[in-house]
């Protein structure tokens, strides 16, 4: 984020005493692995905490005394804890952090599973692995359009209003066409609109990007509410009731276990959207495009001097991650659920976290996501299981996370240079 | 219809553009000496207009008021043909129009109008009502919507003028409307005192919800857009979490509701208990002289627009830019979550739902942006938003036309007034001197 912004304060993130980024990270983990040992050890029960292979109760299974598996896992949160605080070579941090925090993960899992009443203290992980990758995805799809919008300079808080319109007119074309792809691609356009109003209104007249994005996702709900009402809902068989995909196994990959009925007997949207993030990937960071599109991201001017269209390439990308959006968006309407009024619901708000999380990276997008969609499933399950933490707190985990992820507090984050900032020729 | 001037910082850098451009024309006609010699040459050079000439050419240039209006007539259109295209009986006319026109067209502008003139009843005047209830009652609704989004629109501009986008006046209302409410309904106080201890409460609880990225802006130059953003769901998923919680859900309901508000702590009702309209809107007012007040005339407030215009400046001139961050947000906070106390201590509601605010901190943006970020012009924006509002109500329930019409008509009000350019080159208007119309802050991340 602009550390540019206030230069007067000191900027705590990048100090160079004792208190290093890895240090405060390890005496934060070393703090949660102690509670985790402590509060989750005591409140687990006795019971087994059965981590089931499969979606249901019986088949091969891991399973752990609840008491000791909170003990456990909270120590070992605390031991990676431990070893940050007392400094390791750099290259270690990122494993150490990751090994504590799905520690103490664990630890809470134990805790909670074994609390759970009998016959329902049981965590199926196949559910659980599908139900993330289910609930990120259109995460990704979003994450994926603003990486192309911020990457090349144009802020994108439109994400919702793309994945609505989205949403919408794959909603609305499929049902009346009754083809799904005809429904895919109106969704992809429907994406594009917006984006290509969110264009031409930030690159040719120059409105305040995020003004523009926050009042297009009004503008979306607004259109796609009031068609909603005055169509869909008068007439829901013919404006609303859009074909949907099919589930595709993978030969071979989908009797993997546990991977392989999460990943491989999935729809198309989930396929599409794990190819996206690697083509996106690849060009971003392999090819001429992914160079300039960076570069105009970070220093317009510079490319412009070397000859790279400047407006419009950033009018190409917007246009691209409108359509990736709207995929997005149909991601629901034309696999999940009939469409519904403001059916995004702060997902496109989300994807921006995922963005900002991720580091406009697409991989790093893409694991934000994941994170997103599992601390969501796991609210989901934990409602099931009757559990005592409130889902609502669960579910304010990703927005924390990421306000904690921008002020620096696990590793500093920069948006590109130029990002927002309207390019004027000449 | 060339680039218009490149986006220059916040709206409050433009008085200074102007004077500069001004001094910059006077610097270019070398031959007039300065002072008041150049006052008195200039008229004698060209014949001056008469001032009815000058009143036409004013009001067909792209000033603020004749790009306002012509945004809102723009806005209408588009609304027109939403109306149109989604009315199946009204399209079916269009398939023959070659053969008879007339019928589209009849059809469409008996379906617009009678819309469009019930949006007109039901926010400002019925010809057809009688007695003074009825008569009153559009201009109440409208005011009853209008208070809270004074309110949240100040927020969001009183921001603005400080370099800040307060994209949180919708979270900061959400923990308002909760703290308000639980002051409300659970402490036992008389009338009067027990109101006032409410409305603080909520401004405490917005302000606390300001505070938060203020700080973050301030020690760590976290975004604060991304900072609010992130604070709105929080404070929802906190709103929906607290109705449920036993002391504070109404225990004769199963669903997500909270108990009453005491009447003791309800904002007094202005025309008679029949009539919606009560005192929030003449505390809108007064927020709206006191923020006028403070941007123009204190310390505070030239500090906050030194801030905003230029950072860097400010800092020279020896003003704590951070100290300035954190405030402003404390006072945008406080403000939206005075906005929300009214969505529980008014009539539109006395209990908390989950949907209890509304859009209220969303429309808070638009309404600072149409009023220019300026105190008065966020109070008639809001009015222009609560009309809107008061009338879709009315048409909704008489001419069937969904609610969320409103919502686009708003969104795009606000984006052709954005795009002064756009409205400009659609009518052609004259490219006025005093035209200050860039909403643009273009700081990016």
């Amino acid at each position: 984020m602009s550390t540019t912004a206030v230069p007067d304060v000191a900027v705590t993130a990048v100090d160079e005493g004792f208190w290093t980024r890895a240090r405060k990270a390890g005496a934060v983990l070393l703090a949660l692995g102690v509670l985790a040992a402590v509060l989750f050890g005591a409140l687990a029960t006795d019971q087994q905490a059965r981590f089931t292979l499969s979606e249901t109760e019986g088949g091969a299974a891991l399973e752990i005394n609840g008491t000791v598996g909170a003990i456990l896992f909270g120590v070992i949160a605390a031991a990676t804890g431990a070893a940050l605080l007392a400094g390791v070579p750099k290259r270690w941090f990122t494993v150490l952090l990751g090994a504590g925090l799905v520690a103490f993960v664990l630890s809470f899992l134990c805790w909670q599973v074994s609390a759970a009443p009998e016959g329902r203290n049981f965590m199926p992980l196949v559910n659980v692995l599908r139900g993330t990758f289910v609930l990120a995805l259109p995460l990704i799809f979003g994450a994926l359009a603003g990486v192309l919008c911020e990457r090349s300079g144009v802020v994108n808080v439109a994400i919702e209003g793309q994945l609505l319109m989205g949403a919408f007119s794959g909603a609305l074309f499929g049902s009346i066409s009754g083809n799904v792809w005809v429904g895919l691609v109106a969704a992809a356009l429907g994406g594009a609109f917006i984006s290509l109003l969110l264009a031409v209104f930030a690159i040719r007249y120059l409105v305040d990007q995020v003004v523009m994005g926050i009042v297009l996702n009004l503008l979306a709900v607004g259109v796609t509410g009031f068609l909603y009402e005055r169509l869909m809902q008068t007439d829901a068989t013919k404006y609303n009731s859009a074909p949907r995909f099919s589930n595709w196994e993978i030969p071979l990959l989908k009797d993997i276990p546990l991977l392989g009925p999460a990943l491989f007997r999935g729809n198309i949207f989930l396929y599409l959207g794990l190819l996206l993030v690697l083509v996106i990937h690849l060009a971003l960071f392999r090819t001429r495009w992914g160079l300039r599109t960076r570069s105009v991201g970070e220093h317009p001017t510079a490319a412009d001097t070397l000859g790279v269209k400047v407006l419009r390439l950033r009018y190409r990308n917007v246009l691209l991650a409108g359509l990736v959006a709207g995929v997005g968006g149909a991601s629901y309407t034309l696999a999940l659920y009939s469409f519904t009024k403001n059916m995004i619901g702060g997902k496109g708000f989300i994807a921006l976290a995922a963005l900002i999380f991720g580091r406009w990276s697409p991989t790093g997008a893409l694991l934000a996501a994941l994170f997103f969609g599992f601390a969501d499933q796991l609210a989901t399950y934990l409602g099931a299981i009757g559990s005592s933490i409130p889902s609502q707190f669960l579910a304010m985990l990703p927005y924390l996370a990421t306000i904690l992820a921008v002020a620096g507090l696990v590793g500093r984050v920069r948006a590109p240079a130029a990002d927002g900032k309207p390019y004027i020729k000449g | 219809m060339t680039n218009p001037n490149p986006a220059s910082g916040s709206p409050d850098k433009e008085p200074a553009t102007e004077a500069l451009q001004a001094r910059e024309e006077a610097r270019a006609t070398p031959t007039a000496p300065a002072g008041d010699t150049a006052l008195k040459q200039r008229p004698a050079e060209a014949p001056r207009p008469s001032l009815g000439r000058l009143f036409l050419d004013n009001l067909w240039a792209a000033n603020t008021v004749t790009v306002t209006v012509l945004a809102v007539v723009l806005a209408m259109l588009v609304g027109a043909v939403l109306i149109i295209v989604s009315d199946p009986e009204v399209l079916a006319t269009y398939g023959y129009i070659t053969a008879r026109p007339a019928d589209a067209l009849n059809a469409s502008w008996t379906v617009v109008s009678e819309a469009y003139a019930n949006l007109f009843k039901g926010a400002v005047f019925d010809p057809d009502a009688v007695g003074f209830t009825a008569a009153m009652g559009p201009i109440s609704e409208t005011l009853t919507y209008t208070a809270p989004l004074v309110f949240t629109g100040l927020s969001v501009a009183l921001a603005f003028r400080g370099g800040l986008f307060n994209i949180g006046a919708q979270g900061q209302a959400t923990i308002g409307v909760v703290l308000a409410a639980v002051a409300g309904f659970a402490l036992p106080l008389p009338p009067g005192v027990h109101l006032l201890v409410a409305l603080i409460a909520g401004a405490l609880g917005g302000a606390l919800w300001g505070f938060i990225p203020g700080i973050l802006k301030a020690r760590t130059g976290a975004h604060e857009v991304i900072n609010t953003i992130m604070l709105n769901y929080v404070a929802v998923y906190f709103l929906s979490w607290i109705i449920v919680q036993s002391g504070v859900q109404n225990p004769t309901r199963s669903d997500a509701i909270s108990k009453p508000v005491d009447s003791s702590a309800q904002l007094p009702r202005l025309l008679g208990d029949n009539l919606r309209v009560h005192a929030g809107i003449l505390l809108a007012v007064l927020a709206t002289w006191f923020i006028a007040w403070l941007l123009n005339r204190s310390t505070l407030g030239f500090e906050l627009r030194a801030v905003g215009a230029n950072p860097d400046a400010a800092r020279t001139a020896g003003i704590s830019v951070t100290k300035t961050y954190v405030l402003v947000m404390v006072i945008a906070g406080l403000l939206a979550g005075l906005g929300g106390s009214n969505m529980v201590l008014g009539s539109t509601a006395n209990a908390l739902t989950p949907l209890v605010i509304a859009q209220i901190g969303f429309d808070g943006i638009l309404v600072a942006l149409l009023g220019r970020v300026k105190p008065w012009g966020v109070l008639l924006a809001a009015l222009l938003f609560g009309a809107l509002q008061a009338g879709g109500n009315r048409m909704q329930s008489y001419s069937g036309i969904s609610l969320e019409l409103v919502t686009v008509l708003q969104a795009l009000i606000v984006i052709f007034i954005a795009a002064p350019a756009l409205v400009k080159a659609i009518f052609q208007l004259r490219a006025a001197r005093a035209a200050r119309l860039q909403t643009s802050l273009a700081k990016g991340w």
